[in-house]
């Protein structure tokens, strides 16, 4: 187990640069997430802490130590691939043995530990067959036993819940924490899913067009996004334009079109250090949709007219209509979501909405 | 008609202009070859038809014509094994080649726009004794006189590496293009040396590639007459220039048919061996 250290790297493919200059540490045994839409540089950024990629430039430090120069197969890392990579013409039990007899490991706690390692990923049974007689659930757990049978220092996952259906990949997304939990390995974890992001990780990292967005804590990046891009990624958001007219010393006034004046906690606004022309986010769940009539004390309320109604069980998302402009809120709901084309109430509470500066 | 009816009759709807094809061209003149087989040519030069048994007893007892068979394997089997050794880096460079794959294939293919007796026949002015060598070996003093390089085993085996090379490297190049270049990674993550990587996992998954290339120039290698007699001496004759002798120098047509037919049941039995042995299909489960 050990920490990882970029510093300063780039990764430039001929004139094209798919990384910019990046540095980013991450503490031992802590479970961060890359996340980004594909293209953003993550699998790359991934790919070169493997030692599959050379950075152009910076350091790549692992455990203290720099890597640049050692090669793969001395790096001591545990890699799980989107399609599995499973060894077609190995048995499971052979698959997960393969990186134990490169270490000076003696035939019987090889097989015990095959033995540990399909225990801990639930498949006990499976070791004489061959992987594609298996689910993609199953072949991609044996390609986890197989990397962390190794005890890597870090462990390398790249979009691995990606290729399995959707039921299957929320079971394994509770998996993979739980193990990645009891070994307690640094983990890496490349995806373009922002629920499992949020689900799974101690630091997000948001990357966009090879650039670090932000990083923080789940809670951090999803409340308090620190770009547009970040508020747009993660869940719904709208934006709108604004203006910063005053700032105290623990609120900032925004002047917003269709809402007036919303005095938001400037721990949501940390960003927004100049007066002038600014972004007010507004989460699709903080936005309540209620019949009209008083609000309650410390709620900003305007009308609108409910345009579209997608009806998802136990949320709804309403497509709303305020004057010229469109919006977007996600409501948990008991029983009937409001009617297409009823007119309503917006009701938001200032301290959940957040603020960006301008472009 | 019943669905299941149509559907029944479905494939065999489809198959049918291949089948009629390899039917009336292989299958028909096959049958004329074997009825052939068993006619005889007499003194007089025409064929007597009935069915003698001469020709195949000359075929299979005359020893003259078992040690060409046994030559013509051994050829054909040290071709492939050079054909293996030099044709696998080539296709695993093309395979792993970045960008300009297509370029490369296009130069494999580029040999069969021309003959392959003009490319055989081009070793001559290579290797001949007034060939390209001879002359840069004289000019440069490293000979006094021409060295005769042609008309012996090795450059018979050498003009049928040059025309099978491209089949090997195709064959293997497929294989190796279906192997998830994720795999090597994933060996190397786990402690592989590039070398050991190689050897645990892409190496036996490309096998498949490596022995439908292998079967593919044995075959042609062995049933070609074309190389040795252009590239060959009057010791190299392979099984195929017999059935050409007999057939287009002696007119013998009878006794060319029993040999073509001998010839082509020592290749099938070795390729149905081949398929069992080797386990073709086996390695092919494995792949799913």
């Amino acid at each position: 187990m050990s920490s990882v250290k970029l510093t300063n790297i780039v990764k430039r493919f001929g004139t094209f640069t798919a990384v910019h200059r990046t540095s980013l540490e991450i503490p031992e045994g802590a479970f961060v997430t890359l996340l980004g839409p594909s293209g953003c540089g993550k699998t790359t950024t991934l790919r070169m802490i493997a030692g599959l990629l050379d950075p152009s430039e910076g350091e790549i430090g692992i455990g203290g130590k720099r890597m640049n120069d050692v090669p793969i197969h001395k790096r001591n890392l545990g890699l799980v691939f989107q399609n599995y990579a499973l060894f077609p013409h190995k048995t499971v039990a052979e698959n997960v043995a393969f990186g134990l007899k490169y270490r000076d490991v003696s035939k019987a706690d090889i097989a015990r530990r095959v033995n540990d390692a399909l225990d801990l990923v639930q498949l006990p049974q499976v070791g004489d067959r061959y992987p594609k007689a298996l689910s993609g659930g199953q072949q991609q757990r044996i390609a986890l036993a197989r990397a962390i049978v190794i005890e890597p220092d870090v462990l390398l996952l790249d979009e691995p819940l990606s290729a399995l259906d959707a039921n299957l990949r929320e079971d394994m997304r509770v998996e993979l924490k739980r193990i990645q939990d009891r070994i307690g390995v640094t983990t890496v974890f490349v995806t373009h899913d922002q629920s499992e992001a949020l689900a799974m990780s101690d630091q997000i990292v948001v990357m966009s067009d090879g650039r670090v967005e932000q990083v923080g804590p789940p809670e951090e990046v999803y409340n308090t996004p620190a770009s547009e891009f970040v508020a747009n990624f993660l869940g719904a958001s709208n934006i709108l334009s604004a203006r910063c007219t005053e700032r105290t010393g623990d609120s900032v006034v925004l002047e917003v079109p269709l809402f007036g004046r919303l005095a938001i906690p400037v721990a949501k606004a940390p960003n927004l250090t100049r007066e002038g022309p600014a972004k007010l986010v507004l989460r699709a769940e903080k936005l309540h949709v209620a019949p009209r009539g008083r609000p309650a004390d410390g709620v900003v309320s305007i009308d609108a007219t409910i345009e579209t109604v997608d009806y998802q069980g136990q949320a709804v998302r309403y497509f709303l209509r305020v004057g010229d402009t469109q919006l977007q809120a996600i409501n948990m709901i008991d029983e009937r979501p409001f009617a297409e084309g009823a007119e309503i109430a917006l009701h938001v509470r200032p301290q959940d909405c957040a603020a960006l500066p301008e472009g | 008609m019943s669905v299941e009816a149509r559907e029944a009759r479905q494939p065999w709807i489809l198959l049918s202009p291949a089948l009629s094809a390899v039917g009336l061209l292989l299958f028909v003149p096959l049958g004329f070859i074997l009825v052939y087989s068993f006619w005889l040519r007499t003194a007089s030069g025409a064929d007597q038809v009935g069915f003698y048994l001469d020709n195949w007893r000359a075929a299979l007892s005359d020893p003259f014509y078992r040690d060409i068979l046994l030559n013509t394997l051994k050829i054909a089997a040290i071709t492939t094994g050079i054909c293996a050794l030099m044709g696998y880096p080539a296709a695993y460079f093309i395979a792993r080649a970045r960008g300009n794959k297509a370029i490369l294939l296009l130069l494999l293919m580029l040999p069969f726009w021309i003959s392959y007796i003009i490319r055989t026949m081009s070793w001559i002015n290579i290797l001949g004794v007034s060939g390209a060598l001879n002359s840069a070996m004289l000019w440069l003093g490293i000979v006094d006189t021409p060295v005769q390089m042609l008309y012996n085993e090795p450059s018979v085996i050498l003009g049928l590496v040059h025309f099978l090379l491209p089949f090997m490297i195709l064959n293997v190049f497929v294989s190796l293009e279906g192997i998830d270049t994720n795999l090597e990674a994933a060996a190397n993550s786990l402690g592989a040396t590039r070398w050991q990587s190689f050897v645990q996992v892409t190496l036996p998954l490309s096998l498949p590639g490596l022995a439908a290339g292998g079967l593919l120039c044995f075959v042609l290698g062995a049933g070609t007459y074309i190389t040795p007699m252009v590239l060959g001496g009057p010791s190299n004759a392979m099984f195929a220039n017999l059935v050409y002798e007999a057939i287009i120098t002696q007119l013998n047509w009878p006794l060319g048919s029993a040999l073509s037919l001998m010839l082509l049941a020592v290749l099938g039995a070795l390729v149905l061996i081949y398929n069992r042995y080797l386990g073709m299909a086996q390695l092919m489960k494995g792949l799913g």
